[in-house]
């Protein structure tokens, strides 16, 4: 199956039925909507990207993802809200917010990115528990626990996004997540691209081929820093509000990790299938499983068993686990991740 | 209190606190030293102690008698057995389950594994929170701190002084002291702990010698649980207070330490974990008590920029 599938992109094959789910619900009936539910996936998927470039691509760990989420996210917050002198509109804000990513994406890894793979993991963890005690800290300017609110809707040609209908915000989102893709998929192919995997594959070997090694990772470091704040920005923008600083914890760092090692490192399609199988087991099969627990008494509803959000961290440390162990490409591999694991296997052999 | 008496308290507590810290911090200097990896879980091993704790003091009755009585001592001592004998058991099993079958992947594919592991962990420690237990108040808040009785009384031994110095600290010392002495002795003098220091070294070598390297690994990680659990039931005695998610905190705390006192270095993480109890204890005072966590953090970015191979670490080069 996953020859075919390679050959046709599945990347544009799920943005394609995803951009069909809300036609669809013109004629199924009403319990058969679902589309409400994928807005935050595209948002995790924006996320996962920007972790594949580093992680995926690259080979480097980074355990501190929902910070880059949180500077996009304060930072959209602060240019929008009128409480501050900024007040710009969507477009200009979300586009500096990228540039700030980046900026502080080259600012923690221009000391930090030549240290080794594990402790480089540790400093970006770090950096995670700092960005978020310093948001909770400085509260004269980003309003501690309550977060920074209320921001002004996206307007697009005139017409402002509001929550009573969610398929202008879906299609919106979708189309950032395309052109993310798109813009993955060129540098994937790119020589930049072609040198992050190189890195990933033998680091010695690159540099004595004359790939600037350090300069090629921290170029995927800060684009990686820069798309997840753009997911940060999204994010700010969809519920309207900074969120708090604990909303960006390690759990969501994690929850990236395991969309970019269940869905596949260094493959787009891959981590598009990861957002959705991993966002659609702590969403929809908790919730179902948690109901199936209480409906046939097997715990009382005040067990602790019987909350979905009880079971997320087993969700989670168990998906890594086991796919470490058993499927370390992931889900939907890319071609060079599979070669190396399975040396001699089928897709060996289709290569040229 | 007067100024010189603020530092002494503070001194005092840190130090305990430090003791506790050095013992979590010698699990993972001990687990890097021999295979290189950082092991995530280690702090959730910790917290997975504490509640095994506590569960055996709801099961022996203990938190009915009161403190200092010879009724809780022979419990406490039953407690500083089982506990870490049950976090040694586990850590092997979680190496034996795991990370054995990493061993010639990919580095990042056993550090992958433990957060998975410590995520695990984590959700086990909510699940057991829920126990229907008077000790975890029937289970109906899982997810809360939980109250570990007090067993140890907190009476000031230095009399009408203001500076506080109970039998907790004297029970901190008089347990991680000689456990460290006694951790010294095996890994420098007997026959297993000369196989553990030779397959850190080199293991393929080791292996040529004919040492089971597995076992040895194996062991390293029983040994490593076993310090976690000694800590956890001094920690839960000394601060009276749990929770799920104390592992995490509690494993950045001791991995900074490993590292600023050098991985894989004994002695360094001893150092380490006593800098970093006192670093908390005078950051709390001096400074403000929500800056301590950053401030922790900082540190550890710094000493891996820095100073990788840490105050007593020998700089080695990456093994290619």
């Amino acid at each position: 199956m996953t020859p075919f599938l390679h050959r046709v992109r599945f990347h544009w094959i799920l943005l394609l039925l995803a951009a069909l789910i809300p036609l669809l619900e013109l004629v199924l009936p009403p319990g058969w909507h679902f589309g409400e539910l994928l807005r935050p996936i595209f948002l995790m998927a924006i996320l996962g990207l920007g972790l594949n470039i580093l992680t995926g691509f690259t080979g480097l760990l980074n355990l501190g993802v929902a910070a880059f989420m949180a500077v996009g996210a304060y930072s959209y917050a602060i240019l929008t809200c009128d409480i501050y002198p900024f007040q710009l509109g969507f477009w200009s804000a979300t586009g500096l917010t990228v540039l700030i990513g980046l900026a502080v994406g080259l600012f923690l890894g221009l000391p930090t990115i030549r240290l080794r793979g594990d402790y480089l993991a540790i400093v970006t963890l770090g950096f995670g528990e700092i960005v978020q005690d310093v948001l909770k800290n400085l509260d004269t300017i980003t309003k501690g626990t309550q977060g920074i609110n209320p921001l002004p809707p996206p307007t697009f040609l005139g017409y402002a996004f509001t929550s009573e209908k969610y398929q202008p915000w879906y299609y919106l989102f979708l189309a950032f997540l395309a052109i993310v893709v798109l813009l993955n998929r060129n540098l994937q192919r790119s020589r930049v691209g072609r040198a992050w995997i190189s890195i990933r594959e033998d680091e010695l070997a690159s540099a004595c081929m004359g790939i600037n090694t350090m300069k090629m990772k921290l170029l995927a470091f800060a684009l990686g820093a820069a798309q997840c704040s753009l997911a940060g920005a999204l994010w700010a923008s969809f519920l309207g509000s900074s969120g708090e600083p604990g909303n960006y914890d390690f759990q969501i760092s994690v929850m990236a990790v395991c969309i970019v090692i269940v869905g596949g490192m260094g493959s787009i399609g891959g981590v598009l299938l990861g957002a959705l199988v991993i966002m659609g087991f702590s969403r929809i099969v908790l919730d179902n499983f948690t109901s199936f627990l209480k409906a046939h008494e097997l715990v009382s509803s005040t067990n602790v068993l019987a909350a979905p959000g009880n079971w997320k961290y087993l969700l989670f440390g168990l998906a890594l686990i086991l796919m470490m162990r058993f499927r370390p490409e992931g889900l939907l591999p890319s071609r060079q991740v599979r070669a190396e694991l399975h040396p001699g296997g089928k897709s060996e052999a289709r290569n040229p | 209190m007067s100024g010189s008496e603020v530092f002494l308290q503070e001194l005092i507590i840190g130090l305990s606190n430090g003791m506790i810290i050095a013992l979590i911090a010698l699990g993972y200097t001990m687990v890097y030293g021999i295979i290189e990896l950082i092991n995530f879980a280690h702090g959730d091993l910790f917290m997975l102690g504490c509640f095994c704790a506590l569960t055996l003091v709801g099961a022996l009755g203990l938190d009915q008698l009161a403190p200092n009585t010879f009724g809780v001592r022979g419990g406490l001592l039953l407690i500083l057995l089982v506990t870490p004998a049950f976090c040694g058991g586990l850590n092997w099993l979680v190496d034996r389950l795991t990370y054995r079958h990493l061993r010639e992947a990919t580095k990042l594919a056993p550090l992958v594994s433990a957060i998975g592991v410590s995520f695990v962990f984590m959700n086990l420690g909510l699940f057991w929170g829920g126990l229907r237990m008077a000790v975890f108040g029937m289970g109906r808040a899982a997810a809360a701190p939980k109250d570990f009785p007090v067993l140890i009384s907190n009476d000031n031994l230095l009399g009408q002084s203001a500076v506080q110095f109970t039998a907790k600290d004297v029970m901190v010392l008089i347990v991680t002291l000689p456990l460290m002495i006694a951790l010294t002795w095996y890994t420098k003098r007997t026959r297993a702990g000369t196989a553990m220091r030779a397959v850190a070294q080199d293991r393929v070598a080791a292996q040529l010698m004919g040492i089971d390297v597995d076992r040895v690994i194996g062991q390293t990680f029983f040994i490593g649980g076993l310090l976690a659990g000694v800590a956890s039931v001094v920690f839960a005695l000394y601060n009276n207070s749990i929770h799920f998610q104390m592992g995490y905190r509690a494993g950045i705390d001791a991995f900074t330490a490993a590292v600023l006192g050098g991985i894989g270095s004994l002695p360094g993480a001893v150092l380490g974990g006593l800098f970093i109890g006192m670093a908390r204890a005078f950051c709390d005072q001096y400074l403000a008590t929500r800056w301590t966590n950053a401030m922790v953090f900082a540190i550890l970015i710094l000493v891996l920029v820095f100073r990788p191979s840490g105050l007593l670490g020998a700089k080695q080069k990456e093994k290619v």
